[in-house]
């Protein structure tokens, strides 16, 4: 390809990553709403076209006529800053994820990944990290109590989690002996070559610092509605309280993307007899990170948030140690099993 | 005012286990996390099949109790001449004073009312009215949908109380007014 075709061929892909994932976006916030009204009996939202199927569409009218407030006290820049801060780092995660095979359009070989960087995932865990200072930035900046406490609780939080987060990954790394997400997808061959079962502890642990990560129920207490009206967004509306929101969301399936590649195989086939050419790679993706995303809703409408104490006690005193053990007996394995010894 | 102190109030109050803390060792969150997670998955996982109790409101409308106080109405008789004759029992009996009345009387000189009106603001819809009235002329009925957008057309004038027609007997309702008088 020359360098002009490459240009647009990565134009198209970004300008396509954008829409889709602002679309599944919109849409998982619909299937949250459902799913959390079938789990406690209630139908949910059903007027808005067919099914409820146009409620996202409705959402983002009314918030986009909404009023525009900017509190007196608020920090002029980083409270307009701080939704950009929270929105983008969860779709700059995209650009590293492989979504499926390289495929063939009109003669030329087109990768369905943005990019493969060789150390894409440590580019994820500094870009995901980033998302946090949005928080922070917009709880300090807001001039309200409420904000300041959910950003600053958001910030324990991350001291808590970030740790346990990269160490559950790296036993994964030690076994798969790279850093590359298209590699760790090529790697798992199958449903018993996905890395659960290689590396089940380090599965459990990541999902439940993800969630953390994420700020999703139980471990929302950045927001906490019970408690602190909305948390670190209670100042904001209007188009910026959407670009948190979509932020959140973004995240989510950021995060469950990373999951699904690391973990579950990304784009291959969940059952090595089941077609994995062209687009099925998409398919079977997309129906893993629709998996993470039902277990985000699922976890939400089962547990209580944690109380602050609880969190820190349970991120330093449980999630850290039990991660390094599994790096320990990992890396203890993966020597032994080795000539280098 | 002096402060009272009671001297012998106890002051190392007996240490109950607190049964719902979380036990913060390695143990007790493995223990938890093995034991309890998956029963209280399972148990929210089911409800995902169960139907919903929802009612949709403005499309479905459950049926009201037989006895549930709601908009009054004014009966008349068989032969279509109304009910009430303006005697003011209810309006004595009302304890929110939301009714106001003006008597006539039409050619066959009978007493009626030329003004009747609630004030649908003012009643509490407690059925006293309904209780008092002699001729039994005023019911509370099931409708409860009438809010406005303005205070005045919560009064409701004779026009809007007056049944078009004289209504079926409400055996339920007149079987509890009857024992109420007895009683």
């Amino acid at each position: 390809m020359t360098p002009v075709e490459i240009i647009v061929v990565a134009l198209i892909k970004v300008a396509l990553i954008i829409l889709v994932v602002l679309t599944a976006c919109a849409y998982s916030t619909l299937a949250e709403r459902k799913l959390v009204s079938w789990f406690q009996q209630r139908i949910g939202p059903n007027l808005a076209g067919p099914w409820g199927l146009l409620q996202p569409l409705a959402d983002g009218v009314k918030l986009a006529f909404k009023e525009d407030i900017r509190p007196e006290r608020a920090e002029k820049v980083f409270y307009t800053l701080s939704p950009v801060i929270a929105f983008v780092p969860a779709l700059l995660t995209f650009a590293v994820i492989p979504f499926g095979p390289a495929i063939e359009i009109g003669g030329r070989q087109v990768d369905l990944a943005l990019s493969d960087l060789n150390v894409g995932v440590l580019f994820i865990f500094a870009i995901t990290s980033l998302g946090v200072y949005g928080i922070i930035l917009a709880g300090w900046s807001s001039g309200s109590k409420y904000s300041l406490l959910g950003g600053l609780r958001s910030s324990a939080q991350l001291i808590s989690y970030e740790v346990a987060y990269g160490l559950t990954i790296l036993g994964v790394i030690l076994l798969a002996q790279t850093f590359s997400l298209k590699e760790l997808a090529l790697q798992q061959d199958g449903f018993w070559g996905m890395y659960v079962w290689k590396q089940p502890l380090g599965f459990l642990l990541f999902i439940i610092c993800a969630v953390a990560e994420t700020n999703r129920a139980p471990f929302d207490m950045a927001e906490a509605e019970s408690e602190l009206v909305a948390g670190y967004h209670t100042e904001y509306s209007s188009m910026r309280f959407a670009t948190f929101f979509i932020g959140e969301y973004a995240n989510m399936i950021a995060v469950s993307s990373v999951a699904t590649t690391i973990f579950l195989g990304g784009w291959r086939a969940p059952f090595a007899f089941l077609p994995e050419y062209g687009l099925w790679g998409v398919v079977w993706f997309a129906l893993k990170v629709g998996f993470f995303m039902f277990f985000y809703v699922w976890l939400r409408a089962t547990l209580p948030r944690f109380r602050y104490d609880q969190l820190m006690n349970f991120g330093w005193k449980f999630l850290f140690p039990v991660a390094l053990l599994n790096v320990m007996v990992t890396a203890a394995v993966v020597l032994w099993s080795s000539d280098q010894l | 005012m002096p402060i009272v102190v009671d001297k012998n109030r106890p002051t190392d109050f007996v240490k109950t286990p607190d049964r719902t803390a979380l036990d913060s060792s390695v143990w007790g969150m493995l223990k938890t996390t093995a034991l309890a997670l998956p029963v209280g998955f399972a148990t929210v996982f089911k409800h995902l099949f169960r139907r919903a109790n929802t009612v949709q409101y403005p499309f479905t409308k459950r049926p009201m109790f037989p006895r549930y106080r709601g908009l009054h109405y004014l009966e008349r008789y068989e032969d279509g001449t109304e009910r009430c004759t303006c005697c003011g029992l209810c309006a004595a009996a009302c304890p929110a004073d939301a009714i106001y009345m003006e008597p006539m009387e039409n050619e066959k000189g009978e007493r009626l009312a030329k003004v009747y009106e609630i004030n649908m603001i003012r009643c509490i819809f407690c059925g006293f009215c309904e209780e008092a009235c002699p001729e039994e002329a005023i019911f509370l009925g099931q409708e409860y949908e009438f809010s406005k957008d303005n205070r005045d057309a919560f009064i409701y004038p004779k026009e809007l109380l007056l049944v078009k027609h004289p209504r079926p007997e409400r055996p339920v309702k007149d079987l509890w007014r009857r024992l109420r008088r007895m009683f």
